[in-house]
């Protein structure tokens, strides 16, 4: 009996090795168009970038793998790491510990990294394919000058629910306090993104340095906790796919990515209004291989890459070349890009002073404990 | 006896690994508990705590319960496993160790599918015509997860002090006349008991410190102390009051520990973490 499971578990060892190896024969990761210029004078040096999770296109399901390309087209090895919120990526950078030459923040964390001296200036003369970037996208509150970032994705915040569970019409927040789909009501596992609901539903300022404000947000959250099933944040697509839950606030360009999966899923920006976020390609000020990152943001706005990253991410992109692409599958998508008379009312979050910060933060953990 | 030369050089490297990735750390989490963000002395971490009193019973109190969960589940089952034969003991010992060779996060992930409002309990459930159960979100879920999770550690130390009891003296006893229970009380409990005392310190510690099998099994609805800590160091960005509550948590676990270790002296052989 023992020989024959340790067969087995040989056998399942083995089996996944082979899979392991078959990966690596032919690499299709090369350009047919470049735009950008170019060299190899840095070829052998490493490139530190740090990103969110699942916001690349690596390869998986015959897509372009884009730090592979990179490698191919400069000799410049890509050291690739992710992170989960704008939140643990500054916590990561505060501590000095590391250092990255990409990093890709929000538009709220931008303006604290740069009013705290983390960035530094993005050379845009060495960066050619910066004139694919959509007017709309450049002078934006965070950098008006475009000195320090670099747009990568545009996205807004929207409600999810399943068409077969939820029977009501869903145009507001409110919704998300229903007693009707208690236990079947999901939302954000973050601080920010939980109470901008609360606030919008409470017609405040998502960025409001009144501490009452707050405190009225904190309080309509809290009488959430009764109707939630949970506080999510990537479980949403699992959640959401295989209809646990009814209902939950998530990223537009998420929501495509789960309707591929289930039909059942709709999708529609609150008239309350919501939020509205950019995340831009940035250099932190300790990096190590500066002239390497111009050339890794240039080649992030090559038009074949951004359409490659589009299509993997669903995310609305501010790239030109994108937009105006007809081979894009979400070319005038009218989640991705609302025409203008379907465009919700946006707010961007702005960053809060610290005091501001530390008290919402001692609130949301009030909001947990409740 | 004073060490030799030789003796010293063998242990510097030992020592010296300890002082920087055990004491050094313990100092800093001991600093940031009582600094504030700038670094000046300031006891107001400590005072906030209070806010978190029921985190930290919730924390203890399911603990508790999969402590002794785990030790009924595991005492029967190392017993039966120490009088099985060699062959049959091996077995048993790969069947326990197996779901371990996969990572904690799979582990728990995979739970949330079973425990899921469709999941395959409920769909099970939908089959026989009997209504779902909320099984996911609840305290029941996350006490399952650290039942699961950690059961192993509890198997391994309860057998091998177990395996190590000489047939002879259960024998003895026989010959003297002890019942079935009389054996268990008399003579297997006591020669076992070092090895309950580390299995519950190992399943104790682990779970009262526990952040992931709670967010995921709970919903992000239940918050343990390790959530707690979790999150201000990773999302609030609030080292210090991260820090004074890790600082709590290891004085708790110590305590703990010290109270279990009086159920046993040292020279029994049981592995005390």
């Amino acid at each position: 009996m023992k020989k024959i499971l340790s067969l087995f578990v040989s056998v399942c060892l083995i089996a996944t090795m082979c899979t392991l190896f078959t990966g690596c024969g032919a690499d299709n990761n090369k350009l047919e168009n470049v735009t950008g210029t170019y060299t190899r004078d840095y070829e052998g040096t490493t490139l530190n970038v740090f990103n969110w999770g699942e916001y690349i296109s690596n390869g998986s399901e015959g897509s372009l793998d884009v730090n592979k390309a990179f490698e191919n087209l400069t000799g410049i090895k890509v050291n690739y790491t992710t992170f989960e919120s704008n939140e643990a990526m500054y916590s990561k950078l505060k501590s000095g510990a590391v250092s990255y030459d990409i990093v890709i923040p929000s538009d709220y964390m931008i303006e604290r990294m740069i009013s705290e001296d983390m960035l530094q200036k993005v050379d845009l003369s060495k960066i050619d394919n910066y004139k694919y970037i959509a007017d709309d996208y450049k002078g934006l509150y965070f950098d008006p000058n475009d000195e320090y970032s670099v747009p990568y994705n545009v996205g807004m915040v929207g409600l999810i629910y399943n068409t077969t569970m939820v029977d009501d019409e869903v145009d507001s927040w409110s919704i998300l306090w229903d007693e009707k789909y208690k236990d079947e009501i999901l939302t954000f596992n973050n601080p920010r993104d939980a109470f901008a609901i609360a606030q919008f539903l409470l017609g405040q300022d998502i960025n409001s340095t009144d501490k009452a404000d707050w405190d009225k947000a904190a309080d309509l959250l809290k009488e959430q906790s009764d109707v939630l099933q949970a506080r999510v944040m990537d479980e949403v697509y699992n959640k959401m796919e295989s209809a646990n839950a009814a209902i939950a606030p998530y990223y537009a360009g998420d929501y495509l990515t789960m309707y591929e999966n289930n039909e059942d899923l709709a999708f529609v920006y609150p008239k309350e209004g919501t939020n509205i976020f950019v995340d831009s390609v940035c250099i932190p000020s300790n990096a190590k291989n500066y002239e390497a990152a111009l050339m890794y943001i240039n080649f992030l706005l090559e038009p074949e890459i951004a359409l490659a990253n589009a299509e993997y991410i669903c995310y609305a992109s501010p790239n030109t070349s994108v937009i105006n692409n007809d081979d894009y599958t979400f070319k005038g998508n009218e989640i991705l890009y609302p025409t203008e008379d379907k465009k919700p009312k946006t707010e961007y979050f702005h960053d809060l002073d610290s005091d501001i910060r530390s008290y919402y933060e001692s609130l949301w953990e009030e909001v947990l404990r409740s | 006896m004073k060490p030799s030369l030789l003796n010293r050089i063998i242990n510097a490297p030992y020592i010296l690994w300890s002082a920087i990735f055990i004491v050094i750390p313990l100092f800093i989490v001991v600093y940031y508990a009582f600094t504030d963000a700038n670094g000046a002395l300031t006891l107001h971490n400590i005072f906030e705590l209070k806010e978190y009193k029921h985190t930290f019973l919730i924390s203890i109190w399911y603990s508790v319960i999969a402590t002794v969960i785990t030790l009924i589940i595991s005492y029967p089952f190392a017993y039966i496993m120490s009088r099985k034969s060699v062959n049959k003991q091996q077995m048993m010992m790969m069947l326990v160790m197996l779901p371990m060779w996969m990572n904690l996060l799979i582990r728990t992930y995979s739970w949330m599918n079973i425990l899921e409002k469709t999941g395959i309990i409920n769909t099970l459930l939908g089959y026989m015509g009997l209504s779902p159960l909320k099984l996911i979100g609840t305290p029941g879920a996350v006490i399952l997860g650290m039942v699961y999770n950690y059961v192993p550690y509890m198997i391994l130390p309860i057998y091998s002090v177990m395996s190590k009891i000489e047939p002879s003296l259960l024998e003895a006893a026989e010959d003297l006349g002890s019942n079935g229970f009389m054996k268990l009380k008399k003579v297997i409990f006591p020669l076992s008991l070092p090895g309950v005392v580390s299995g519950i310190t190992m399943v104790f510690v682990p779970s009262v410190s526990t952040f992931y099998i709670s967010q995921k099994l709970g919903g992000g609805k239940i918050m343990l102390i390790g959530d707690a800590i979790e999150r201000q160091i990773q999302t609030s960005y609030n080292y210090n009051l991260g820090a004074s509550l890790s600082l709590i948590l290891m004085i708790l676990i110590l305590i703990s520990m010290a109270i279990m270790n009086r159920f046993t002296s040292s020279e029994d052989g049981g592995i005390i973490v």
